[in-house]
């Protein structure tokens, strides 16, 4: 693909973004509407002060009694600049809190999606390869069983042995508490903490993609273009990998970014599991503190994040699929 | 209905599930008593003081709450798919008969919906309308319905152009009784399927969401036991380890019947595979 063109694919691949992302904001919106008390009654409530005249003086501070049109536009504004709003639970801002949690969610589910990626590819690639084996019939069962699995059962039972009966593996927290560890062995630390949630998160994926590479490379396999190469005499080792495993890849991504929400939904079932200080985790912490104005946040960081994950992934299948046309 | 009885899959499906259902409906006789109520000593091992599957940190019997979860599971696992057929199957109808600027108008809209994290706003509208059934239901509904929108256009958008349409057109036939009784019952198959692995990803999400405490205060539910069992896996393993198979041996078995299912209906695709 030329520079122009995929300039072009970006540019509109950007403005559906930028579209996408203000219709979340405005149904976000309506929700904050819809959800029990108002920022003013809570703080009347907190501050003890519940009359009339208090609450009245307070909806008109926060802009509560003008139309419904007008309210929108100064929370799109206020969010398109930043201002997710105030956790008065915390008295802080949503946006400061979610900021600060949200490099945990990244490590997480980046570990987790790139652990199933590689061994669901190479999963996906041997189980084509054998076909018919017992290799390739035990990937379908184990496919088959992690469809039909909860995640957070399959998190507390990688606990139960991990932690509980083999004591391998921490299972509570992101490091070690009360040590201050430095360089290699800082890292050795957090590696460990992350190895049950990542694989927890990514064993499904793993499953999936490795299901979804080999029906695509047996598909593969019996198009023309493979059978040209072979007459060609090119080495088998080459054709598999430059030009089945390749082709197979496109469907793994466009699955991988269909996905995407639900990888990071799944963070927040992880997170609450083993306590692992991310966004979903916070999102459990509102959730139990009635904290909407906080869980909002929370969903509206994710689906961003779902979006920019989408857009990643478009890139990923133009660099793989050179042919791509921007549509 | 042969074909779907030589898939030993499905069969195997089908019996669990049978076996599902009849422990939900025979839940009251089997444990005559509330699953609330504490039965006996706290933290029994499966099989001790006559409980089958050991009981929980207030001595109630795990088994019991299995059986009376089991009701929840399937009640809010139909209920919900119902529901978001009701809006998939609308709003897809829509798109494919009518077409043009209605056909855009629904597809983004369905996109939107695609693109939102679905477990997240799931929690997000439980969580805002206050847990109960109702709202669980809706909720999942809400989530869920996308793919069917999908279907459900696509088939209409290849059905519309058929002869038998254009004969009912010419015929006078109204447009409801053009979509509702020409078109739909041609289109029914892949509903069906697709209905069948609806209602075991709304098991999986209710589980999912009384794991983080949104279930029905008052009803108990698979997911609630394990998230009860999660604070003490150290003393009770078996507290969150049973209630947990029964919610995988239930999706696996409704996936199965599911793929049967699929097999039976394209039995083209079936052969190819």
């Amino acid at each position: 693909m030329g520079g122009r063109k995929l300039a072009r694919f970006l540019a509109q691949r950007i403005v559906k973004m930028v579209l996408v992302v203000l219709a979340i904001i405005v149904v976000n919106f309506l929700l904050i509407h819809a959800a029990p008390g108002d920022p003013a009654s809570v703080i009347a409530g907190q501050s003890g002060a519940a009359d009339a005249k208090f609450i009245a003086q307070l909806r008109q501070q926060f802009g509560l009694d003008r139309p419904l049109y007008e309210q929108l536009w100064i929370y799109v504004s206020g969010v398109v600049t930043g201002d997710l709003g105030i956790s008065h639970r915390q008295q802080r801002t949503v946006a400061s809190l979610i900021l600060e949690r949200l490099p945990a969610t990244l490590l997480l589910t980046g570990a987790a999606f790139a652990f199933a990626i590689a061994s669901g590819v190479t999963l996906g690639a041997m189980a084509a390869r054998r076909v018919g084996t017992l290799t390739d019939s035990l990937i379908t069962v184990l496919a088959l069983g992690f469809y039909a699995t909860p995640i957070f059962w399959v998190g507390l039972m990688l606990v139960l042995v991990f932690s509980v009966w083999l004591n391998w593996l921490p299972s509570f927290g992101m490091a070690t508490i009360g040590v201050e560890l430095h360089g290699m062995a800082a890292l050795v630390d957090g590696a460990r903490y992350l190895i049950l949630p990542a694989l927890t998160l990514g064993l499904f994926y793993t499953a999936v993609y490795a299901r979804l590479t080999r029906a695509s490379m047996l598909e593969v396999a019996m198009l023309d273009f493979v059978k040209t190469a072979r007459a060609k005499g090119a080495p088998e080792g080459r054709i598999l990998r430059r030009h089945i495993l390749r082709n197979a890849l496109l469907s793994v991504v466009t699955f991988a970014g269909i996905q995407a929400g639900q990888l990071i939904g799944g963070s927040i079932l992880v997170e609450t599991v083993f306590a692992w200080p991310g966004i979903g985790r916070l999102a459990f912490d509102a959730l139990l503190a009635r904290d909407y104005q906080l869980l909002l946040g929370v969903f509206l960081c994710t689906s961003v994040l779902v979006v920019l994950f989408n857009l990643v992934t478009d890139l990923l299948y133009a660099w793989i699929d050179p042919r791509v046309e921007a549509t | 209905m042969s074909a779907f009885l030589r898939n030993r899959g499905a069969v195997v499906g089908l019996v669990v599930l049978l076996l599902v259902a009849i422990l939900a409906a025979t839940a009251g006789i089997l444990f005559p008593f509330s699953p609330w109520d504490m039965q006996g000593a706290p933290f029994m091992r499966p099989g001790e003081m006559g409980f089958l599957l050991g009981s929980d940190s207030l001595g109630r019997d795990v088994a019991a709450g299995i059986a009376y979860g089991a009701r929840v599971s399937l009640l809010i696992g139909t209920v919900s798919t119902i529901v978001a057929l009701a809006i998939g199957v609308t709003l897809g109808a829509l798109a494919g008969y009518a077409g043009g600027v209605v056909d855009d108008a629904v597809m983004r809209f369905t996109e939107l919906f695609q693109t939102v994290p679905s477990f997240v706003l799931a929690v997000v509208l439980v969580a805002i309308f206050t847990p109960n059934l109702t709202s669980i239901v809706i909720a999942i509904a809400i989530v869920s319905w996308p793919p069917v929108t999908r279907v459900v256009r696509a088939e209409f958008l290849s059905l519309r152009e058929r002869e038998f349409v254009q004969a009912a057109e010419v015929l006078g036939r109204s447009r409801a009784a053009i979509i509702f009784a020409e078109i739909l019952p041609n289109a029914l198959s892949p509903i069906i399927v697709l209905a069948s692995l609806m209602v075991a990803s709304a098991v999986l999400l209710e589980s999912a969401l009384s794991f983080l405490g949104l279930g029905d205060p008052n009803l108990i539910s698979w997911g609630f036991l394990i998230g009860a069992g999660r604070s003490v896996i150290r003393l009770a393993w078996w507290m969150s380890v049973f209630p947990g198979l029964a919610i995988f041996l239930t999706v696996l078995a409704l996936n199965l019947v599911g793929e049967g299912l699929s097999d039976a209906l394209n039995p083209r695709l079936a052969r190819r595979r």
